[in-house]
């Protein structure tokens, strides 16, 4: 069964997904930072979209859909359209490349960001490893 | 979507002539005590005093270069005023170089502030002008910084693609009284270059021409230049090679080779070029065993092989370890002189850190954790890599 992106279930997948995985848990030991990932809307998905994932020292601690950015603090948030995002799961576009040409736009620290790469990397093999529907 | 930038390059034999009619007031050169001691400030003096331009110099830059270094060089720029900022050297003066123009420009930055997700706004009060002395690091035309924290004894990776300088001036009769050593270092640098913005995932069609020409010249001419420094014809080859390879890897990325390499470097001190050279051959082989491709097309522009696949990506591989012969440069951690014992003491640590190193993330084949402590191992032991 596939999850539609971005929905509460496809997030809480992806959780699972880094929990069962000993590359994103040994990369990210000592990460400690909560996301917000915003879906811009575009023609796919009509409005904007809010995902929160808990992620602290290699495991997600907890991971929801939001009504609003503000609903939960987070560390880190990171906004790009729906069709981005889609790019950046199918592994077709890296994040750190879609951060430095602002098609994935951040707010926090990216210099903290950029000395976890390859947590970064795990988390995109994880969104792979994610049944996804684009809804298309 | 992605970025191309490269500042005006003047190259070949004259090359420094080109300084004669740069516009300006007043030029900061920053470079290091030994340089001036072997009187390769000399040139770019004279040059700059024809062109009326007043020079001050600030020779402090010591190799792997501090950030207390690089404040205190633009606080020299600050009270000076220059309008150019010469980089003059090897990869540490020219890194220090970008750092002191960045902070005389925006005095009210952090240097570990400097990253490329900012908008940096420099180009107000001066430019830069870089002159390499060594034919390997290509820092005369990237925008990475590396800088040295040693109160917090760390190593920094900053830079903006802002930064990279106005005008490189790539004159191989700078670089002709590099000793053999290290021509060979800085040579198997520039390979590792060219090989790696070839066959990362970060490639670009943009300077795959740029790598291929580069790692076909080294592979040609750093054997001829280490054999035999006055063989000028080599020499400006290398010379090319390394901008070419400068510029490949700067726009696209490094790999494997230098994830590895750095921290080999960082724990034992094992210079730079010659721990990235080191592990090439076991990176190009760990790659091919899942994607050949591009290491196979490597081989052929280079002509190592004239097939495709693994066998032919492995050619590579041997081509690189023939050159190391050749140079006299180390095929193996252990030939470097590094005790067993003192390997595995600081292995956990060393894969730790490539695991975390930015440069992994390009590797055409995502290694595990313990795929990468064997990698270390294989490397250890001169073993070539067949998992």
């Amino acid at each position: 069964m596939a999850f539609k992106f971005p929905s509460d279930e496809w997030i809480k997948d992806l959780a699972r997904q880094l929990n069962a995985s000993p590359s994103y848990e040994k990369s990210a030991k000592d990460w400690e930072g909560d996301f917000i990932f915003i879906a811009e809307p575009d023609k796919t998905y009509p409005q904007e979209a809010y995902m929160f994932l808990g992620l602290y020292h290699g495991k997600s601690t907890d991971a929801a859909m939001l009504k609003s950015k503000d609903e939960r603090p987070a560390q880190f948030v990171i906004r790009a359209h729906a069709a981005v995002w889609r790019k950046v799961i199918e592994g077709k576009l890296d994040p750190i490349q879609g951060m430095m040409t602002r098609k994935l736009k951040l707010e926090g620290n990216m210099m903290k960001i950029m000395r976890y790469p390859k947590a970064a990397q795990e988390i995109v093999a994880c969104c792979a490893k994610v049944p996804t529907d684009f809804g298309d | 979507m992605w970025y191309f930038v490269s500042p005006r390059i003047v190259f070949g034999e004259g090359a420094l002539d080109a300084l004669d009619e740069l516009e300006g007031k007043r030029a900061l050169v920053v470079t290091d005590a030994n340089l001036v001691k072997t009187g390769l400030l000399n040139p770019v003096k004279d040059h700059l005093d024809k062109a009326g331009i007043e020079v001050h110099v600030f020779d402090q830059v010591e190799p792997d270069p501090s950030v207390q270094t690089v404040l205190k060089g633009a606080a020299i720029a600050e009270k000076l005023a220059p309008d150019w900022i010469v980089g003059l050297g090897g990869g540490s003066p020219m890194d220090a170089a970008k750092a002191v123009w960045i902070l005389y420009e925006r005095p009210d930055l952090e240097p570990a502030a400097i990253n490329p997700f900012i908008k940096l706004g420099l180009r107000q009060k001066a430019h830069l002008l870089t002159i390499p002395t060594t034919s390997g690091t290509g820092a005369d035309v990237t925008w990475g910084i590396v800088l040295t924290d040693t109160e917090a004894q760390r190593k920094m990776g900053l830079g903006n693609r802002e930064n990279v300088a106005d005008i490189a001036i790539v004159d191989p009769q700078m670089a002709a009284g590099m000793p053999p050593r290290l021509t060979a270092d800085t040579g198997l640098d520039a390979l590792t270059h060219a090989v790696e913005s070839y066959t990362c995932t970060w490639r670009t069609d943009v300077t795959d021409g740029l790598a291929i020409e580069a790692a076909r010249a080294v592979l040609e001419y750093l054997p001829r230049a280490y054999a035999d420094g006055s063989d000028m014809q080599a020499r400006e080859k290398m010379h090319n090679a390394a901008t070419c390879a400068g510029l490949a890897f700067g726009n696209a990325m490094a790999s494997m080779a230098h994830a590895t390499g750095h921290v080999l470097g960082a724990v034992f001190h094992v210079p730079h070029g010659r721990a990235v050279g080191l592990f090439l051959p076991y990176t190009i082989e760990f790659g091919a065993r899942e994607a050949p491709e591009r290491f196979a097309q490597m081989a052929a522009f280079t002509a190592c092989s004239d097939k495709g696949g693994e066998k032919a990506a492995r050619k590579l591989a041997e081509a690189v370890r023939d050159l190391c012969h050749k140079l006299g440069s180390p095929v193996s951690i252990a030939e470097t002189g590094i005790k067993k014992d003192a390997f595995e003491a600081r292995l956990e640590k060393m894969v730790d850190d490539a695991f975390n190193d930015t440069q992994i993330v390009t590797a055409v084949r995502t290694p595990s954790f313990d795929e990468l402590r064997q990698l270390f191992v294989y490397a250890y032991n001169g073993k070539s890599v067949d998992f």
